[in-house]
Protein backbone atom coordinates (compact mmCIF):
# COMPACT_ATOMS: atom_id res chain seq x y z
CA UNK A 1 0.00 0.00 0.00
CA UNK A 2 2.89 2.31 0.82
CA UNK A 3 4.48 1.94 -2.60
CA UNK A 4 1.11 2.48 -4.30
CA UNK A 5 0.77 5.75 -2.44
CA UNK A 6 4.37 6.75 -3.26
CA UNK A 7 3.66 6.33 -6.97
CA UNK A 8 0.27 8.08 -6.69
CA UNK A 9 1.83 10.93 -4.79
CA UNK A 10 4.39 11.50 -7.53
CA UNK A 11 1.69 11.54 -10.23
CA UNK A 12 -0.38 13.96 -8.21
CA UNK A 13 2.52 16.30 -7.58
CA UNK A 14 3.44 16.05 -11.28
CA UNK A 15 -0.02 17.25 -12.27
CA UNK A 16 0.25 20.11 -9.79
CA UNK A 17 3.70 20.99 -11.08
CA UNK A 18 2.79 21.00 -14.77
CA UNK A 19 -0.48 22.76 -13.91
CA UNK A 20 -2.67 20.12 -15.49
CA UNK A 21 -4.91 19.92 -12.46
CA UNK A 22 -5.49 23.65 -12.22
CA UNK A 23 -5.90 23.99 -16.01
CA UNK A 24 -8.58 21.29 -16.14
CA UNK A 25 -10.36 22.78 -13.15
CA UNK A 26 -10.41 26.23 -14.79
CA UNK A 27 -11.73 24.82 -18.06
CA UNK A 28 -14.52 23.01 -16.19
CA UNK A 29 -15.45 26.04 -14.11
CA UNK A 30 -15.49 28.35 -17.13
CA UNK A 31 -17.66 25.96 -19.13
CA UNK A 32 -20.07 25.41 -16.28
CA UNK A 33 -20.48 29.11 -15.51
CA UNK A 34 -20.78 29.95 -19.20
CA UNK A 35 -23.47 27.36 -19.79
CA UNK A 36 -25.34 28.42 -16.66
CA UNK A 37 -25.36 32.08 -17.71
CA UNK A 38 -26.16 31.64 -21.37
CA UNK A 39 -28.21 28.48 -20.98
CA UNK A 40 -31.40 30.20 -22.03
CA UNK A 41 -29.85 31.82 -25.07
CA UNK A 42 -31.70 29.42 -27.34
CA UNK A 43 -34.98 30.82 -26.16
CA UNK A 44 -33.88 34.37 -26.85
CA UNK A 45 -32.77 35.58 -23.47
CA UNK A 46 -29.65 35.57 -21.35
CA UNK A 47 -29.94 33.90 -17.99
CA UNK A 48 -30.15 30.68 -16.06
CA UNK A 49 -32.50 28.27 -17.79
CA UNK A 50 -33.10 25.52 -15.26
CA UNK A 51 -31.03 23.06 -13.29
CA UNK A 52 -31.92 20.02 -15.47
CA UNK A 53 -31.21 21.93 -18.67
CA UNK A 54 -27.89 23.16 -17.33
CA UNK A 55 -26.81 19.70 -16.24
CA UNK A 56 -27.91 18.24 -19.56
CA UNK A 57 -25.84 20.82 -21.46
CA UNK A 58 -22.85 20.22 -19.22
CA UNK A 59 -23.14 16.48 -19.70
CA UNK A 60 -23.31 16.86 -23.48
CA UNK A 61 -20.08 18.82 -23.37
CA UNK A 62 -18.56 16.48 -20.83
CA UNK A 63 -19.03 13.53 -23.15
CA UNK A 64 -16.57 15.08 -25.57
CA UNK A 65 -14.21 16.66 -23.11
CA UNK A 66 -13.85 14.21 -20.21
CA UNK A 67 -12.72 11.18 -22.23
CA UNK A 68 -10.25 13.34 -24.14
CA UNK A 69 -8.74 14.80 -20.98
CA UNK A 70 -8.58 11.41 -19.25
CA UNK A 71 -6.90 9.78 -22.25
CA UNK A 72 -4.38 12.63 -22.54
CA UNK A 73 -3.61 12.41 -18.86
CA UNK A 74 -3.01 8.67 -18.84
CA UNK A 75 -1.94 7.40 -22.25
CA UNK A 76 1.79 7.54 -21.48
CA UNK A 77 1.53 6.16 -17.93
CA UNK A 78 3.57 3.03 -18.61
CA UNK A 79 4.96 3.51 -22.10
CA UNK A 80 6.23 6.94 -21.03
CA UNK A 81 8.14 5.41 -18.13
CA UNK A 82 9.58 2.89 -20.52
CA UNK A 83 10.65 5.46 -23.09
CA UNK A 84 12.03 7.66 -20.34
CA UNK A 85 14.15 4.73 -19.20
CA UNK A 86 12.71 4.61 -15.68
CA UNK A 87 10.44 1.57 -15.99
CA UNK A 88 13.31 -0.91 -15.84
CA UNK A 89 14.74 0.82 -12.79
CA UNK A 90 11.35 0.99 -11.04
CA UNK A 91 10.84 -2.72 -11.59
CA UNK A 92 14.08 -3.51 -9.76
CA UNK A 93 12.66 -1.81 -6.67
CA UNK A 94 10.45 -3.62 -4.17
CA UNK A 95 7.43 -2.69 -6.28
CA UNK A 96 5.19 -5.07 -8.17
CA UNK A 97 3.75 -4.23 -11.56
CA UNK A 98 0.30 -4.16 -10.03
CA UNK A 99 1.42 -1.66 -7.40
CA UNK A 100 2.92 0.57 -10.08
CA UNK A 101 -0.24 0.45 -12.19
CA UNK A 102 -2.66 0.98 -9.31
CA UNK A 103 -0.46 3.76 -7.94
CA UNK A 104 -0.60 5.48 -11.31
CA UNK A 105 -4.36 5.01 -11.39
CA UNK A 106 -4.75 6.45 -7.93
CA UNK A 107 -2.64 9.48 -8.90
CA UNK A 108 -4.33 10.12 -12.23
CA UNK A 109 -7.76 9.32 -10.81
CA UNK A 110 -7.28 11.75 -7.93
CA UNK A 111 -6.04 14.43 -10.32
CA UNK A 112 -9.16 14.12 -12.42
CA UNK A 113 -11.48 13.82 -9.43
CA UNK A 114 -10.01 16.92 -7.79
CA UNK A 115 -10.14 18.94 -11.01
CA UNK A 116 -13.77 17.94 -11.51
CA UNK A 117 -14.70 18.66 -7.93
CA UNK A 118 -12.97 22.05 -7.88
CA UNK A 119 -14.08 23.12 -11.38
CA UNK A 120 -17.73 22.14 -11.25
CA UNK A 121 -17.93 22.67 -7.49
CA UNK A 122 -16.92 26.32 -7.83
CA UNK A 123 -19.42 26.73 -10.66
CA UNK A 124 -22.16 25.11 -8.57
CA UNK A 125 -21.47 27.43 -5.65
CA UNK A 126 -21.46 30.43 -7.99
CA UNK A 127 -24.82 29.42 -9.43
CA UNK A 128 -26.30 28.88 -5.98
CA UNK A 129 -25.11 32.29 -4.81
CA UNK A 130 -25.76 34.42 -7.86
CA UNK A 131 -28.89 33.02 -9.47
CA UNK A 132 -32.06 34.18 -7.81
CA UNK A 133 -34.73 31.72 -6.76
CA UNK A 134 -32.80 28.59 -7.72
CA UNK A 135 -33.71 25.52 -5.69
CA UNK A 136 -30.39 25.02 -3.92
CA UNK A 137 -31.21 21.52 -2.65
CA UNK A 138 -32.04 20.16 -6.09
CA UNK A 139 -29.03 21.93 -7.58
CA UNK A 140 -26.70 20.39 -4.99
CA UNK A 141 -28.05 16.89 -5.62
CA UNK A 142 -27.80 17.29 -9.39
CA UNK A 143 -24.32 18.78 -9.21
CA UNK A 144 -23.15 16.02 -6.86
CA UNK A 145 -24.47 13.35 -9.20
CA UNK A 146 -22.90 15.12 -12.15
CA UNK A 147 -19.48 15.43 -10.46
CA UNK A 148 -19.42 11.79 -9.33
CA UNK A 149 -20.50 10.44 -12.71
CA UNK A 150 -18.02 12.71 -14.51
CA UNK A 151 -15.24 11.38 -12.31
CA UNK A 152 -16.28 7.79 -12.97
CA UNK A 153 -16.43 8.47 -16.71
CA UNK A 154 -12.93 9.94 -16.52
CA UNK A 155 -11.66 6.93 -14.59
CA UNK A 156 -13.01 4.52 -17.18
CA UNK A 157 -11.08 6.33 -19.91
CA UNK A 158 -7.96 6.46 -17.75
CA UNK A 159 -8.23 2.68 -17.39
CA UNK A 160 -8.77 2.30 -21.14
CA UNK A 161 -5.69 4.43 -21.77
CA UNK A 162 -3.70 2.09 -19.52
CA UNK A 163 -4.73 -0.90 -21.60
CA UNK A 164 -3.05 0.83 -24.53
CA UNK A 165 -0.12 2.11 -22.49
CA UNK A 166 0.93 -1.30 -21.15
CA UNK A 167 0.64 -2.91 -24.56
CA UNK A 168 2.56 -0.68 -26.97
CA UNK A 169 6.23 0.23 -26.91
CA UNK A 170 6.17 3.74 -28.36
CA UNK A 171 4.50 6.87 -27.08
CA UNK A 172 3.19 8.16 -30.44
CA UNK A 173 1.49 4.81 -31.05
CA UNK A 174 -0.14 5.03 -27.63
CA UNK A 175 -1.32 8.57 -28.40
CA UNK A 176 -2.79 7.44 -31.73
CA UNK A 177 -4.60 4.50 -30.18
CA UNK A 178 -5.92 6.72 -27.38
CA UNK A 179 -7.40 9.04 -29.97
CA UNK A 180 -8.91 6.03 -31.74
CA UNK A 181 -10.57 5.00 -28.47
CA UNK A 182 -12.01 8.48 -28.09
CA UNK A 183 -13.22 8.49 -31.67
CA UNK A 184 -14.85 5.10 -31.29
CA UNK A 185 -16.72 5.65 -28.03
CA UNK A 186 -17.61 9.31 -28.50
CA UNK A 187 -18.43 9.48 -32.20
CA UNK A 188 -18.64 6.10 -33.90
CA UNK A 189 -20.44 3.91 -31.40
CA UNK A 190 -23.81 5.71 -31.42
CA UNK A 191 -23.72 5.98 -35.19
CA UNK A 192 -23.15 2.24 -35.44
CA UNK A 193 -25.97 1.58 -33.05
CA UNK A 194 -28.36 3.82 -34.95
CA UNK A 195 -27.20 2.31 -38.22
CA UNK A 196 -27.90 -1.19 -36.92
CA UNK A 197 -31.30 -0.10 -35.76
CA UNK A 198 -32.26 1.41 -39.09
CA UNK A 199 -30.67 -1.25 -41.28
CA UNK A 200 -32.35 -4.07 -39.45
CA UNK A 201 -35.75 -2.48 -40.08
CA UNK A 202 -37.10 -3.59 -36.76
CA UNK A 203 -35.88 -7.16 -37.18
CA UNK A 204 -33.26 -6.62 -34.49
CA UNK A 205 -34.26 -7.98 -31.13
CA UNK A 206 -35.79 -4.96 -29.37
CA UNK A 207 -35.10 -6.50 -25.98
CA UNK A 208 -31.38 -6.61 -26.67
CA UNK A 209 -30.81 -3.21 -28.19
CA UNK A 210 -31.03 -1.04 -25.04
CA UNK A 211 -28.47 -3.26 -23.36
CA UNK A 212 -26.01 -2.37 -26.08
CA UNK A 213 -25.90 1.15 -24.64
CA UNK A 214 -24.11 -0.31 -21.64
CA UNK A 215 -21.21 -1.19 -23.92
CA UNK A 216 -20.31 2.49 -24.07
CA UNK A 217 -19.42 4.40 -20.89
CA UNK A 218 -20.30 7.74 -22.47
CA UNK A 219 -23.86 6.50 -23.13
CA UNK A 220 -24.19 5.36 -19.52
CA UNK A 221 -22.99 8.76 -18.40
CA UNK A 222 -25.46 10.48 -20.66
CA UNK A 223 -28.31 8.30 -19.43
CA UNK A 224 -27.41 9.07 -15.84
CA UNK A 225 -27.32 12.83 -16.32
CA UNK A 226 -29.93 13.46 -18.96
CA UNK A 227 -32.53 10.75 -18.83
CA UNK A 228 -33.11 11.07 -15.10
CA UNK A 229 -34.22 14.64 -15.65
CA UNK A 230 -36.13 14.66 -18.86
CA UNK A 231 -39.33 13.16 -20.08
CA UNK A 232 -38.39 10.33 -22.36
CA UNK A 233 -40.39 12.05 -25.09
CA UNK A 234 -37.72 14.72 -25.37
CA UNK A 235 -34.93 12.22 -25.83
CA UNK A 236 -33.47 11.94 -29.25
CA UNK A 237 -31.36 9.41 -31.07
CA UNK A 238 -30.07 6.32 -29.35
CA UNK A 239 -30.82 7.79 -25.95
CA UNK A 240 -34.49 6.98 -26.37
CA UNK A 241 -33.41 3.35 -26.18
CA UNK A 242 -32.18 3.97 -22.69
CA UNK A 243 -35.69 4.64 -21.46
CA UNK A 244 -36.43 0.98 -22.16
CA UNK A 245 -33.63 -0.25 -19.93
CA UNK A 246 -35.04 -2.19 -17.02
CA UNK A 247 -32.10 -1.67 -14.68
CA UNK A 248 -32.69 1.79 -13.21
CA UNK A 249 -30.12 4.34 -11.96
CA UNK A 250 -28.34 1.99 -9.56
CA UNK A 251 -27.71 -0.44 -12.40
CA UNK A 252 -26.32 2.39 -14.48
CA UNK A 253 -24.00 3.46 -11.65
CA UNK A 254 -22.81 -0.11 -11.30
CA UNK A 255 -22.20 -0.33 -15.04
CA UNK A 256 -20.12 2.85 -14.95
CA UNK A 257 -18.06 1.50 -12.04
CA UNK A 258 -17.49 -1.74 -13.95
CA UNK A 259 -16.29 0.36 -16.87
CA UNK A 260 -13.18 1.34 -14.97
CA UNK A 261 -12.76 -1.84 -12.93
CA UNK A 262 -12.74 -4.20 -15.92
CA UNK A 263 -10.31 -2.26 -18.17
CA UNK A 264 -8.04 -1.62 -15.18
CA UNK A 265 -7.96 -5.33 -14.39
CA UNK A 266 -7.31 -6.05 -18.06
CA UNK A 267 -4.46 -3.55 -18.14
CA UNK A 268 -3.01 -5.20 -15.05
CA UNK A 269 -3.16 -8.65 -16.65
CA UNK A 270 -1.53 -7.35 -19.84
CA UNK A 271 1.14 -5.53 -17.86
CA UNK A 272 2.03 -8.65 -15.91
CA UNK A 273 2.70 -10.56 -19.09
CA UNK A 274 4.69 -7.75 -20.68
CA UNK A 275 8.37 -8.33 -21.28
CA UNK A 276 10.61 -5.65 -19.81
CA UNK B 1 25.16 -16.80 2.40
CA UNK B 2 25.74 -16.13 -1.29
CA UNK B 3 24.78 -12.81 -2.83
CA UNK B 4 23.51 -14.70 -5.81
CA UNK B 5 23.82 -18.11 -7.35
CA UNK B 6 23.05 -19.05 -10.95
CA UNK B 7 22.85 -22.78 -11.44
CA UNK B 8 22.85 -24.12 -14.98
CA UNK B 9 20.76 -21.15 -16.11
CA UNK B 10 19.51 -20.87 -19.67
CA UNK B 11 17.29 -18.19 -21.11
CA UNK B 12 15.49 -18.12 -24.42
CA UNK B 13 14.29 -14.89 -25.99
CA UNK B 14 11.70 -15.98 -28.52
CA UNK B 15 13.59 -18.93 -29.95
CA UNK B 16 17.11 -17.57 -29.65
CA UNK B 17 19.23 -18.92 -26.85
CA UNK B 18 20.56 -15.85 -25.03
CA UNK B 19 22.07 -17.66 -22.06
CA UNK B 20 23.24 -21.25 -22.15
CA UNK B 21 23.91 -23.25 -19.00
CA UNK B 22 25.54 -20.51 -16.95
CA UNK B 23 26.89 -21.33 -13.47
CA UNK B 24 27.99 -18.31 -11.52
CA UNK B 25 27.99 -17.18 -7.93
CA UNK B 26 28.96 -14.16 -5.92
CA UNK B 27 29.90 -14.16 -2.26
CA UNK B 28 29.62 -11.20 0.11
CA UNK B 29 32.66 -8.96 0.20
CA UNK B 30 33.65 -9.71 -3.36
CA UNK B 31 33.80 -7.64 -6.54
CA UNK B 32 33.01 -9.65 -9.66
CA UNK B 33 33.76 -8.21 -13.09
CA UNK B 34 31.29 -9.39 -15.71
CA UNK B 35 32.69 -9.01 -19.20
CA UNK B 36 31.62 -9.84 -22.70
CA UNK B 37 30.90 -8.21 -26.03
CA UNK B 38 27.58 -6.54 -26.69
CA UNK B 39 24.83 -9.13 -26.74
CA UNK B 40 26.92 -11.76 -24.96
CA UNK B 41 24.32 -12.06 -22.21
CA UNK B 42 25.58 -9.69 -19.51
CA UNK B 43 22.39 -7.66 -19.30
CA UNK B 44 20.28 -10.81 -19.45
CA UNK B 45 22.21 -12.29 -16.53
CA UNK B 46 21.69 -9.11 -14.54
CA UNK B 47 17.98 -9.03 -15.35
CA UNK B 48 17.62 -12.63 -14.20
CA UNK B 49 19.32 -11.80 -10.90
CA UNK B 50 17.07 -8.77 -10.51
CA UNK B 51 14.05 -10.98 -11.10
CA UNK B 52 12.88 -8.98 -14.12
CA UNK B 53 12.75 -12.23 -16.06
CA UNK B 54 12.59 -15.87 -15.10
CA UNK B 55 15.05 -18.36 -16.57
CA UNK B 56 13.82 -20.85 -19.17
CA UNK B 57 15.86 -23.47 -17.35
CA UNK B 58 18.00 -23.67 -14.24
CA UNK B 59 17.83 -21.97 -10.86
CA UNK B 60 18.48 -18.41 -9.74
CA UNK B 61 18.71 -17.66 -6.03
CA UNK B 62 19.49 -14.23 -4.68
CA UNK B 63 20.45 -13.45 -1.06
CA UNK B 64 19.08 -16.85 -0.02
CA UNK B 65 15.72 -16.05 -1.56
CA UNK B 66 13.83 -15.83 -4.79
CA UNK B 67 14.90 -13.28 -7.42
CA UNK B 68 12.31 -10.52 -7.73
CA UNK B 69 10.79 -11.02 -4.27
CA UNK B 70 10.15 -7.52 -2.84
CA UNK B 71 11.73 -8.59 0.46
CA UNK B 72 14.90 -9.40 -1.48
CA UNK B 73 14.97 -6.49 -3.95
CA UNK B 74 15.00 -4.14 -0.99
CA UNK B 75 18.61 -5.20 -0.47
CA UNK B 76 19.72 -4.92 -4.08
CA UNK B 77 21.17 -1.79 -5.60
CA UNK B 78 21.21 -1.52 -9.38
CA UNK B 79 22.65 1.04 -11.76
CA UNK B 80 21.42 0.39 -15.30
CA UNK B 81 23.46 1.29 -18.35
CA UNK B 82 22.53 4.81 -19.53
CA UNK B 83 20.47 5.55 -16.46
CA UNK B 84 17.63 8.04 -17.02
CA UNK B 85 15.41 9.97 -14.64
CA UNK B 86 12.36 12.21 -14.69
CA UNK B 87 13.70 15.41 -16.32
CA UNK B 88 11.26 17.74 -14.59
CA UNK B 89 12.21 16.74 -11.05
CA UNK B 90 15.24 17.84 -9.07
CA UNK B 91 17.93 15.40 -8.01
CA UNK B 92 16.75 15.59 -4.43
CA UNK B 93 13.10 14.93 -5.36
CA UNK B 94 14.04 11.94 -7.48
CA UNK B 95 16.24 10.40 -4.82
CA UNK B 96 13.53 10.96 -2.20
CA UNK B 97 10.97 9.25 -4.47
CA UNK B 98 13.21 6.22 -4.92
CA UNK B 99 14.07 6.19 -1.21
CA UNK B 100 10.37 5.98 -0.35
CA UNK B 101 9.92 3.14 -2.82
CA UNK B 102 12.83 1.27 -1.32
CA UNK B 103 11.75 1.94 2.24
CA UNK B 104 15.06 3.70 2.92
CA UNK B 105 15.50 6.44 5.47
CA UNK B 106 14.93 9.86 3.87
CA UNK B 107 17.90 11.22 5.84
CA UNK B 108 20.05 9.20 3.46
CA UNK B 109 19.02 11.43 0.55
CA UNK B 110 21.21 14.51 1.21
CA UNK B 111 24.00 12.28 2.54
CA UNK B 112 24.18 10.21 -0.61
CA UNK B 113 23.92 13.25 -2.87
CA UNK B 114 26.86 14.71 -1.05
CA UNK B 115 28.76 11.44 -1.26
CA UNK B 116 28.47 11.34 -5.06
CA UNK B 117 29.35 15.02 -5.34
CA UNK B 118 25.95 16.41 -6.29
CA UNK B 119 25.47 18.60 -3.21
CA UNK B 120 25.60 21.79 -5.29
CA UNK B 121 23.18 20.52 -7.94
CA UNK B 122 20.63 18.65 -5.83
CA UNK B 123 17.97 21.31 -6.21
CA UNK B 124 18.41 21.74 -9.95
CA UNK B 125 16.15 19.91 -12.36
CA UNK B 126 17.63 16.74 -13.81
CA UNK B 127 17.12 18.00 -17.36
CA UNK B 128 19.94 20.47 -16.70
CA UNK B 129 22.28 17.66 -15.59
CA UNK B 130 25.23 16.50 -17.67
CA UNK B 131 25.69 12.82 -18.43
CA UNK B 132 28.21 12.48 -15.62
CA UNK B 133 25.83 14.10 -13.15
CA UNK B 134 23.02 11.74 -14.16
CA UNK B 135 25.41 8.87 -13.68
CA UNK B 136 26.24 10.13 -10.16
CA UNK B 137 22.56 10.38 -9.35
CA UNK B 138 22.17 6.83 -10.65
CA UNK B 139 24.91 5.72 -8.29
CA UNK B 140 23.30 7.48 -5.35
CA UNK B 141 20.07 5.71 -6.22
CA UNK B 142 21.81 2.33 -6.29
CA UNK B 143 23.30 2.94 -2.85
CA UNK B 144 19.95 3.70 -1.18
CA UNK B 145 19.18 1.58 1.84
CA UNK B 146 22.56 -0.09 2.27
CA UNK B 147 22.41 -2.80 -0.41
CA UNK B 148 23.92 -6.23 0.20
CA UNK B 149 24.19 -6.85 -3.51
CA UNK B 150 25.19 -4.04 -5.83
CA UNK B 151 25.06 -4.37 -9.59
CA UNK B 152 26.61 -1.65 -11.69
CA UNK B 153 26.36 -1.63 -15.48
CA UNK B 154 29.06 0.62 -16.96
CA UNK B 155 29.26 2.79 -13.84
CA UNK B 156 32.14 4.98 -15.01
CA UNK B 157 30.62 6.19 -18.29
CA UNK B 158 30.65 9.98 -18.30
CA UNK B 159 32.65 10.24 -15.08
CA UNK B 160 35.87 12.24 -15.04
CA UNK B 161 39.05 10.49 -13.82
CA UNK B 162 38.77 11.91 -10.31
CA UNK B 163 35.15 10.83 -9.96
CA UNK B 164 36.07 7.41 -11.35
CA UNK B 165 38.78 6.98 -8.75
CA UNK B 166 36.33 8.12 -6.06
CA UNK B 167 33.83 5.56 -7.26
CA UNK B 168 36.30 2.69 -7.12
CA UNK B 169 37.42 3.77 -3.67
CA UNK B 170 33.80 3.76 -2.55
CA UNK B 171 33.24 0.30 -4.04
CA UNK B 172 36.28 -1.03 -2.18
CA UNK B 173 34.92 0.37 1.05
CA UNK B 174 31.52 -1.23 0.47
CA UNK B 175 33.17 -4.52 -0.40
CA UNK B 176 35.18 -4.45 2.80
CA UNK B 177 31.92 -3.91 4.67
CA UNK B 178 30.57 -7.11 3.11
CA UNK B 179 28.63 -5.98 0.04
CA UNK B 180 28.81 -8.24 -3.00
CA UNK B 181 29.39 -6.16 -6.13
CA UNK B 182 28.98 -6.96 -9.82
CA UNK B 183 30.75 -4.64 -12.21
CA UNK B 184 30.04 -4.67 -15.95
CA UNK B 185 32.39 -2.59 -17.99
CA UNK B 186 34.14 -2.31 -21.31
CA UNK B 187 36.94 -0.25 -19.78
CA UNK B 188 38.99 -3.30 -18.82
CA UNK B 189 42.23 -1.57 -17.78
CA UNK B 190 40.16 0.70 -15.52
CA UNK B 191 38.48 -2.08 -13.56
CA UNK B 192 41.40 -4.52 -13.54
CA UNK B 193 42.93 -3.39 -10.22
CA UNK B 194 39.60 -3.42 -8.43
CA UNK B 195 37.97 -6.73 -9.25
CA UNK B 196 38.48 -9.89 -7.21
CA UNK B 197 37.18 -12.22 -9.88
CA UNK B 198 36.26 -11.92 -13.52
CA UNK B 199 33.63 -13.77 -15.52
CA UNK B 200 33.84 -13.71 -19.30
CA UNK B 201 30.73 -14.36 -21.36
CA UNK B 202 30.54 -15.02 -25.06
CA UNK B 203 27.40 -15.85 -27.00
CA UNK B 204 25.49 -16.67 -23.85
CA UNK B 205 27.91 -19.10 -22.29
CA UNK B 206 30.48 -18.57 -19.61
CA UNK B 207 33.94 -18.86 -21.14
CA UNK B 208 35.99 -18.42 -18.00
CA UNK B 209 35.61 -17.45 -14.34
CA UNK B 210 38.21 -16.82 -11.72
CA UNK B 211 40.69 -14.33 -10.33
CA UNK B 212 43.17 -12.85 -12.74
CA UNK B 213 45.98 -15.25 -11.81
CA UNK B 214 43.83 -18.31 -12.47
CA UNK B 215 42.50 -16.82 -15.69
CA UNK B 216 46.08 -16.31 -16.84
CA UNK B 217 46.81 -19.93 -16.00
CA UNK B 218 43.70 -21.11 -17.81
CA UNK B 219 44.57 -19.01 -20.83
CA UNK B 220 48.18 -20.22 -20.66
CA UNK B 221 49.25 -16.98 -22.23
CA UNK B 222 52.97 -16.15 -22.31
CA UNK B 223 54.58 -13.66 -19.99
CA UNK B 224 56.88 -11.21 -21.72
CA UNK B 225 60.34 -10.55 -20.35
CA UNK B 226 61.94 -7.35 -21.52
CA UNK B 227 65.68 -7.59 -20.99
CA UNK B 228 68.35 -4.96 -21.36
CA UNK B 229 71.69 -6.68 -22.09
CA UNK B 230 74.81 -6.05 -20.03
CA UNK B 231 76.98 -6.59 -23.13
CA UNK B 232 75.29 -7.46 -26.44
CA UNK B 233 71.87 -8.68 -27.51
CA UNK B 234 73.49 -11.62 -29.27
CA UNK B 235 75.13 -12.79 -26.07
CA UNK B 236 71.82 -12.54 -24.32
CA UNK B 237 70.12 -14.51 -27.08
CA UNK B 238 72.54 -17.34 -26.70
CA UNK B 239 71.84 -17.47 -22.96
CA UNK B 240 68.13 -17.73 -23.63
CA UNK B 241 68.69 -20.36 -26.32
CA UNK B 242 70.83 -22.48 -24.06
CA UNK B 243 68.30 -22.34 -21.22
CA UNK B 244 66.48 -25.60 -20.69
CA UNK B 245 63.03 -24.12 -21.20
CA UNK B 246 63.87 -22.44 -24.46
CA UNK B 247 61.88 -24.72 -26.76
CA UNK B 248 59.46 -22.68 -28.86
CA UNK B 249 60.22 -19.31 -27.27
CA UNK B 250 59.47 -16.18 -29.26
CA UNK B 251 62.24 -13.64 -29.31
CA UNK B 252 62.47 -10.23 -30.89
CA UNK B 253 64.57 -7.17 -30.21
CA UNK B 254 64.09 -3.50 -30.63
CA UNK B 255 65.83 -0.42 -29.20
CA UNK B 256 68.61 -2.64 -27.93
CA UNK B 257 66.31 -4.65 -25.67
CA UNK B 258 65.40 -8.26 -26.04
CA UNK B 259 61.78 -9.34 -25.61
CA UNK B 260 61.13 -12.97 -24.78
CA UNK B 261 57.69 -14.55 -24.53
CA UNK B 262 57.74 -17.37 -22.02
CA UNK B 263 55.06 -19.72 -20.75
CA UNK B 264 54.04 -18.97 -17.14
CA UNK B 265 55.27 -22.36 -15.89
CA UNK B 266 58.74 -21.85 -17.35
CA UNK B 267 59.16 -18.22 -16.48
CA UNK B 268 61.08 -18.60 -13.21
CA UNK B 269 63.48 -21.13 -14.63
CA UNK B 270 64.43 -18.77 -17.46
CA UNK B 271 64.76 -15.83 -15.10
CA UNK B 272 67.11 -17.83 -12.89
CA UNK B 273 69.25 -18.84 -15.86
CA UNK B 274 69.38 -15.22 -17.03
CA UNK B 275 70.36 -13.92 -13.63
CA UNK B 276 73.10 -16.53 -13.30
CA UNK B 277 74.62 -15.64 -16.68
CA UNK B 278 75.47 -12.08 -15.68
CA UNK B 279 74.33 -10.79 -19.09
CA UNK B 280 71.33 -8.89 -17.71
CA UNK B 281 71.48 -5.21 -16.86
CA UNK B 282 67.73 -4.65 -16.42
CA UNK B 283 64.71 -6.90 -16.48
CA UNK B 284 61.01 -6.11 -16.90
CA UNK B 285 58.28 -8.70 -16.52
CA UNK B 286 54.96 -8.10 -18.25
CA UNK B 287 52.04 -10.33 -17.27
CA UNK B 288 49.10 -10.52 -19.67
CA UNK B 289 46.57 -7.87 -18.68
CA UNK B 290 42.88 -8.45 -18.17
CA UNK B 291 42.39 -7.09 -21.65
CA UNK B 292 44.83 -9.64 -23.12
CA UNK B 293 43.10 -12.46 -21.26
CA UNK B 294 39.71 -11.17 -22.38
CA UNK B 295 40.74 -11.04 -26.03
CA UNK B 296 42.19 -14.52 -25.70
CA UNK B 297 38.90 -15.97 -24.42
CA UNK B 298 36.68 -14.00 -26.76
CA UNK B 299 38.75 -15.28 -29.69
CA UNK B 300 39.42 -13.59 -32.97
CA UNK B 301 35.70 -13.16 -33.64
CA UNK B 302 35.55 -10.90 -30.61
CA UNK B 303 36.65 -7.80 -32.44
CA UNK B 304 33.95 -8.18 -35.03
CA UNK B 305 31.39 -8.71 -32.28
CA UNK B 306 32.41 -5.66 -30.39
CA UNK B 307 31.20 -3.35 -33.12
CA UNK B 308 27.77 -4.91 -32.96
CA UNK B 309 24.61 -3.20 -31.85
CA UNK B 310 23.40 -3.62 -28.29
Amino acid sequence: MNSIWTIARKELSDSLRNRWLIAIAIVFATLAVGIAWFGAAASGQVGYASTPATIASLASLGIFLIPLIALLLAYDAIVGEEEGGTLLLLMTYPLSRGQLLFGKFLGHGLTLALATLIGFGVAGVAIALLVEDVAVGALAVAMFRFIVSTTLLGWSFIALAYVVSVRVSEKPVAAGLALAIWFFFVLIFDLMLLGTLVASQGEFNPELLPWLLLLNPTDIYRLLNIVTFSDSAQLSGVLSLGADLPIGPSGLWLALVLWFVIPLTGAWALFRSRRI
Amino acid sequence: MSCFRLENVSYKYDKALVLNGVDLRLEPGEILGLFGHNGAGKTTSIKLILGLMTPSQGKVSVLEGEAGDPKISQYIGYLPENVMFYPQLTGREILAHFARLKGANLRQVPELLEQVGLDDAMDARVKTYSKGMRQRLGLAQALLGKPRLLMLDEPTVGLDPVATADLYRLLRKLRDEGTGIVLCSHVLPGVEPYIDRAAILTDGSLKAVGDLASLRRQANMPTTLSIEPENTVAALESVVNSAKASAGLMMRHDNGRLHVDVRPAEKMELVKALMASGEVRDLGIYQPTLEDVYVHFIGSGGLAHRGGAQ
